[in-house]
C-alpha cells in the first residue's frame, strides 16, 4: 500500500514537475494579431527563423477582415493582454498613439540604429507616424500594400476584340492609363460573351459594413482632384471634399457602378472581387496589391492570363491610389515587450524584409524594393512599385471610426442606393465630419 | 413529508451547521436560495441598465478610455430626437415590423387551421412546417443570400421561370425597391411556423361543444369561423404578434446577414444603426441614450398591447 502511494505521488509530482518545466519553456511565447488573409500565412513561415535564431516561440491571433477591427480595437480598448505584437491597420495609429495602446518606438528605433529613411517614406507616414509628417514612431512598416487593378490580359489581346475595341473608341485595346480609358474597356466587356460566358467590365468595391466603397470610392476621388481638408487651414474642409472636382470623381465611381459591374455586386470587397475575377466574370478587378500573388498563381486566370496596372490617371493627369497595409507594432498592455521589441529588431532586417518579399509578403524596405532585381522579381513587382509610388490614405485621426462610417453611409447611399446627388452626398459629408471634429473639440 | 424531509437534512447536517440552519426562517431559507440568481441578475441586467442610462447623459467613448468623461445632459436625447437618419431607421423597423407580423399572421393562423382540420398525415406536415423556424438564423441568412444571388441563386431563377425576366434583372438584395421584401420574405418563411404553433394552441383550446351548439343551431362554416373561432382563438394570435412583434423591432442578425443595411441605408434598422453607433463608430453615450430611447418605446407599446390584450381576454 505504502510502496503504491509513493508510486502515486511519485507519478503526480513528475506530471506537475513537466507542466511547470513546458510552461517555462513557454512562457515566453509572443502572440501577434494580426488579419487572417494570404499573407499572414506568409509571415507564419518567415517567424520560423525568429524562433530558431531566438528560441522565443510565435503564436498567431488572426481574425477575418469583417472581424478585424472590431476584434482588435476591442482588445486594445480594454486593455487586453492577448497581443504581444499587433498588426494594425494604418488608420488605427492616431487612436492607438493617443489612447496609449502602442510603445512609441523612437528611442528603441535609435538605440537599435534603425532608421525610418531606410524604408517607403509613404509607408513610413501611413503606418507609423503620430501625428502624421512628425518624428514620432508607433510601429514599423511591415506590409506596404495599395490599390491597384488587375485585368484579363488573355481577353484583352484576343484579335477579334482588339479589332473591335479599335472600331469603336479608336485606341489600342491595352490596360488603361486614364479613369476614362478604364470605363471606356469596362463598358466594351459588360454583358460580353467571352468562350460561351458571359462577363462584366470590372470588380469595384462596394462593401457596406466595414470601409469598403470608401476603399474604393476615395481610390478615384484623390485622381479628380478631392481633397481631405484645407492644405493651408487643417480641418476646413468645404470646398475641398465637395469641390466640383470631388463631384465629378463621385459621379463617375457611381457611373462605373452602374454601366459597368456583375449583377448583385452591390455589397463587394476584398473577397467578393477575388471571386469575381477567379470565377473569370470580370475584365478587370480593383483590390489591394495584398491579392495578386494568389491570383498570379490561380490555375485559370494567373501567369500568362492575368495583367496588373496602377490606378490610372483622372482628368487633369493626376493620379493617386487608396492606401493599404500596417505597420507593426508593440502593444503597450503586453508582459512581454522586451522580447517583442526583439522581434522588431529582427523584423526590420534586411535579408529577412527580403525573405518576406519572396513568401508573399509586401516588404516596405527602401533596401528590397529598390533592388535593381525587383522590378522583375514577380510580374507585379513593378506595378506595385508604381502604385505606392502615389498613395494617399483616409483620415488617420483617433475619430477615424465615426468618420469611417459617415463615409460609407454618404457614398453607399448615392453610389449604389441611387439616393440624392453626388453634391448632396459630398455635402453631408462635410456635416458629418465637421460634426466629429467639433465633437472632437478640434474645430 | 416537506418538514419530515427537512427535519432529516437537518439531523444529518454536523450540529454546529444545523443549528445554523435551524435557525433560518422559511423565508431566510427562501432568499439564500433565490440570492445568487437575483445577484445575477443584478449583474448582467439590472447594473448595466443603471449603467447605460449614466452613460446616455454623457459623451464616454468606449475606445478612449483615457479621455474625461462629460455630463452633456440631455443633449445626446436631444441630437438622436432630432437627427432625420435615426427617423429613417424607424421607419424602416416599422415598415419590416408591420409587413412581417402581417404576412406571418396572415399566413400562419391559416396553416394552423388547416392543419386544425386533422387529414391524413397532418403530422408529418406539421414537422415538414416546422423546420425553418428550428434552423439557426445565421444559417438562414446564409442560405438565402445565396438563394438571392442573381447568378446563381434558385430564387432568381424560379421567378425569372414564371415572369420571363432575365435572372440577373433580379437583384433583390442590390435593388433599392426590392432589398426589404427579400427580408421580409425570409422573416416570413422561417417565423411563420411559430406564430401557427400558437395559433394551432388557441384553435385546439376551443371546446368541441361549441362547435356542435352552433351545428344545432344551423350556423354555417363561415358563421362559425366568425363568431366561434377568431374570437376565441385571439388572444392566441395577439400573444403571437406581440412576441413577433418585440422580436422584429430589435431584429438584428437576419438583416445583416443579408443585406448589412444596403443597399445605401435602404434596410438600416434601429438595431442595425444602433450597433454601428456603438460598436463602429464608438459614440457609446450616444448609442447608450440610443438605447434607452428603443427601450423606453418597445416597453411603452408592449405594455399598452398587453392591456388590450387582457381586455380581450376578459371579453
Amino acid at each position: 500500500m505504502k510502496s503504491t502511494l509513493k508510486l502515486t505521488l511519485g507519478l503526480a509530482s513528475a506530471m506537475l514537475t513537466s507542466t511547470a518545466v513546458s510552461n517555462v519553456a513557454h512562457a515566453e511565447d509572443l502572440t501577434l494579431c494580426w488579419a487572417a488573409w494570404d499573407p499572414a500565412n506568409a509571415l507564419v513561415e518567415l517567424s520560423k527563423d525568429f524562433t530558431k535564431e531566438t528560441g522565443i516561440g510565435m503564436k498567431f491571433e488572426f481574425v477575418p477582415w469583417t472581424n478585424y477591427a472590431d476584434r482588435f480595437l476591442n482588445e486594445l480598448n480594454s486593455k487586453g493582454k492577448l497581443c504581444d505584437l499587433i498588426i494594425g491597420d494604418s488608420q488605427w495609429i492616431g487612436g492607438a498613439a493617443e489612447n496609449g495602446h502602442y510603445v512609441k518606438l523612437n528611442d528603441f528605433f535609435d538605440k537599435e540604429k534603425i532608421s525610418m529613411d531606410d524604408f517607403v517614406p509613404a509607408t513610413v507616414v501611413g503606418y507609423s507616424e503620430w501625428p502624421k509628417n512628425s518624428p514620432n514612431y508607433w510601429a514599423l512598416p511591415a506590409m506596404g500594400d495599395v490599390v491597384g487593378w488587375t485585368y484579363r490580359k488573355d481577353w484583352f489581346s484576343k484579335p477579334e476584340l482588339q479589332k473591335e475595341f479599335k472600331e469603336k473608341y479608336g485606341w489600342d485595346l491595352a490596360a488603361p492609363t486614364t479613369f476614362d480609358q478604364l470605363k471606356q474597356i469596362a463598358e466594351f466587356f459588360q454583358k460580353r460573351e467571352i468562350d460561351g460566358k458571359t462577363v462584366y467590365g470590372a470588380s469595384i468595391y462596394t462593401e457596406r459594413g466595414s470601409e469598403g466603397i470608401t476603399m474604393g470610392a476615395m481610390d478615384v476621388l484623390y485622381s479628380f482632384g478631392f481633397k481631405y481638408e484645407n492644405p493651408e487651414k487643417p480641418y476646413e474642409m468645404d470646398g475641398f471634399v465637395n469641390s466640383e472636382k470631388s463631384v465629378k470623381g463621385l459621379e463617375f465611381y457611381k457611373a462605373l457602378y452602374d454601366c459597368c459591374t456583375p449583377p448583385g455586386a452591390s455589397n463587394s470587397y476584398m473577397g467578393e472581387g477575388v471571386d469575381a475575377f477567379k470565377s473569370g466574370q470580370v475584365a478587370m478587378h480593383m483590390n489591394f496589391a495584398f491579392t495578386w500573388p494568389g491570383l498570379q498563381k490561380d490555375e485559370n486566370v494567373g501567369g500568362d492570363k492575368i495583367g496588373y496596372f496602377a490606378n490610372p490617371k483622372g482628368p487633369d493627369g493626376d493620379q493617386f491610389a487608396q492606401l493599404g497595409g500596417q505597420g507593426i507594432s508593440v502593444v503597450s498592455y503586453s508582459d512581454k515587450q522586451e522580447s517583442a521589441l526583439k522581434y522588431i529588431k529582427w523584423f526590420a532586417n534586411k535579408d529577412v524584409q527580403a525573405k518576406w518579399w519572396s513568401l508573399g509578403g509586401f516588404s516596405c524596405l527602401n533596401a528590397v524594393v529598390k533592388d535593381p532585381n525587383f522590378p522583375a522579381s514577380q510580374p507585379y513587382a513593378q506595378t506595385f512599385l508604381d502604385s505606392m509610388a502615389i498613395v494617399k490614405d483616409f483620415w488617420a485621426e483617433p475619430s477615424y471610426a465615426p468618420l469611417l462610417q459617415a463615409s460609407q453611409k454618404r457614398f453607399h447611399d448615392y453610389v449604389v442606393a441611387g439616393q440624392g446627388s453626388a453634391k448632396d452626398a459630398l455635402d453631408g459629408l462635410v456635416k458629418d465630419w465637421t460634426q466629429v471634429f467639433q465633437d472632437d473639440g478640434k474645430m | 413529508m416537506l418538514n419530515r424531509t427537512a427535519d432529516s437534512v437537518a439531523r444529518a447536517t454536523p450540529e454546529p451547521l444545523a443549528r445554523r440552519v435551524r435557525g433560518i426562517s422559511d423565508k431566510g431559507l427562501a432568499w439564500l436560495f433565490i440570492s445568487p440568481t437575483i445577484l445575477l441578475l443584478l449583474a448582467i441586467n439590472i447594473f448595466p441598465l443603471f449603467w447605460a442610462i449614466y452613460l446616455s447623459f454623457t459623451n464616454y467613448r468606449a475606445n478612449r478610455p483615457n479621455e474625461v468623461v462629460k455630463n452633456l445632459g440631455l443633449s445626446n436625447y436631444r441630437r438622436i430626437l432630432g437627427d432625420q437618419d435615426i427617423w429613417i431607421a424607424m421607419q424602416t423597423t416599422a415598415h419590416f415590423v408591420f409587413w412581417t407580423i402581417l404576412l406571418q399572421t396572415l399566413i400562419g393562423f391559416t396553416l394552423a387551421w388547416l392543419i386544425d382540420r386533422k387529414f391524413r398525415g397532418h403530422a408529418f406536415w406539421t414537422t415538414i412546417i416546422l423546420v425553418p423556424m428550428m434552423l439557426s438564423p445565421a444559417v438562414v441568412g446564409n442560405f438565402w443570400r445565396f438563394l438571392y444571388e442573381p447568378q446563381i441563386g434558385l430564387f432568381a431563377y424560379a421567378i425569372s421561370f414564371v415572369s420571363g425576366i432575365p435572372p440577373t434583372d433580379i437583384q433583390m438584395l442590390s435593388n433599392v425597391s426590392l432589398a426589404p421584401w427579400s427580408i421580409i420574405i425570409v422573416d416570413t418563411w422561417m417565423w411563420t411556423p411559430y406564430v401557427m404553433l400558437i395559433c394551432l394552441a388557441g384553435l385546439r383550446s376551443i371546446p368541441e361543444y361549441i362547435y356542435e351548439a352552433a351545428e344545432v343551431d344551423r350556423a354555417s362554416n363561415w358563421r362559425q369561423f366568425w363568431s366561434i373561432t377568431l374570437p376565441m382563438a385571439l388572444p392566441f394570435i395577439m400573444l403571437a404578434v406581440l412576441f413577433r412583434g418585440i422580436e422584429n423591432f430589435k431584429m438584428f442578425d437576419m438583416v445583416n446577414l443579408l443585406t448589412g443595411g444596403g443597399p445605401g441605408s435602404t434596410t438600416e434598422v434601429a438595431s442595425i444603426t444602433l450597433k454601428r453607433q456603438a460598436f463602429e463608430s464608438w459614440r457609446t453615450g450616444y448609442s447608450s441614450a440610443f438605447a434607452i430611447i428603443l427601450f423606453v418605446a418597445v416597453f411603452g407599446l408592449a405594455n399598452i398591447y398587453v392591456k388590450a390584450l387582457n381586455k380581450v381576454k376578459q371579453r
